[in-house]
């Protein structure tokens, strides 16, 4: 198996993943698709781990590591909306331009 | 290329992830967007399971498939004011998102094919969640512990930001 398969797989998975940043107006999708971008990055360091220059594990404990904190981002930043919703009524990303000048 | 079974798993996983990764961009209901990302998340456990991950992959199904899902899909049901999401009213921010991240995806894939970073031997046998458990609690002792400090800011934080404002 090629170690590009696996490459391009992330690579994929990240663009989608930033298309949907970019584009989606509902802020817990924008959210979701922050998540994947995460994913696709850990995909590459699992593969690094396996298959790389120097493999052994310490891409998977990176990997892990990173998924706490993707976990405790998701946390917050769904608090974060939460309190955007009791305030404004509305978690639509365009509608929130309070810092626009 | 020779078909193996490890090219035939890889096949099918990556088409599911990316099916469920692309639905979740043309679906226009929310809830179907978030059931999608779930399909997506647990394709890449699998993906896992190919690269000798066993741990991660479990972990993956457990927080990503388990939990930030149904978490999603409960601050979907909780904010949710209309059923379906609506396209950008930007036509030219739209087309130069999609236009700047197709470059980004040809510039990663082509990059990823000219490098040569492939090791000759792939050496699997201590790959075991022991070895990743004696990691843990040898080198990466400090993050370990940070980690777990980290958990907690973020449990405290986010339960005061959700709490009602003025509620003593």
């Amino acid at each position: 198996m090629l170690i590009a398969s696996y490459l391009a797989l992330a690579a994929i998975l990240f663009v989608i993943g930033l298309i949907g940043v970019l584009t989606k107006r509902n802020a817990v999708i924008v959210l979701f698709s922050l998540e994947l971008m995460l994913n696709a990055a850990n995909i590459n360091f699992v593969t690094f781990s396996k298959m790389g220059l120097v493999p052994n594990l310490n891409g998977q404990v990176f990997a892990l590591f990173n998924v706490v904190v993707a976990a405790a981002e998701a946390a917050v930043g769904l608090a974060i909306l939460f309190a955007i919703y009791r305030n404004r009524e509305t978690i639509d990303a365009e509608k929130l331009n309070l810092l626009k000048g | 290329m020779e078909i193996t079974g490890e090219f035939i798993a890889f096949f099918i996983l990556s088409v599911l992830a990316i099916c469920g990764a692309v639905f979740m961009i043309f679906f226009t209901n929310v809830v179907h967007m978030g059931v999608s990302m779930a399909f997506t998340f647990l394709s890449i456990a699998g993906i896992y399971f190919l690269l000798n991950a066993d741990f991660l992959a479990v972990i993956q199904i457990m927080v990503y498939t388990g939990a930030i899902s149904i978490l999603m899909l409960f601050g979907i049901m909780m904010t949710r004011h209309k059923e379906t999401e609506e396209k950008l009213n930007r036509p030219i921010h739209y087309w130069l998102s999609i236009a700047g991240a197709g470059v980004l995806l040809v510039s990663l894939v082509l990059l990823s094919r000219g490098a040569t970073f492939v090791s000759d031997s792939v050496d699997t046998k201590g790959y075991g969640i022991a070895k990743i458990g004696e990691l843990f609690f040898g080198t990466y002792m400090i993050p370990f512990e940070l980690a777990s400090i980290l958990l907690l800011v973020a449990l405290i934080g986010s339960i005061i930001m959700a709490k009602k404002e003025g509620q003593e």
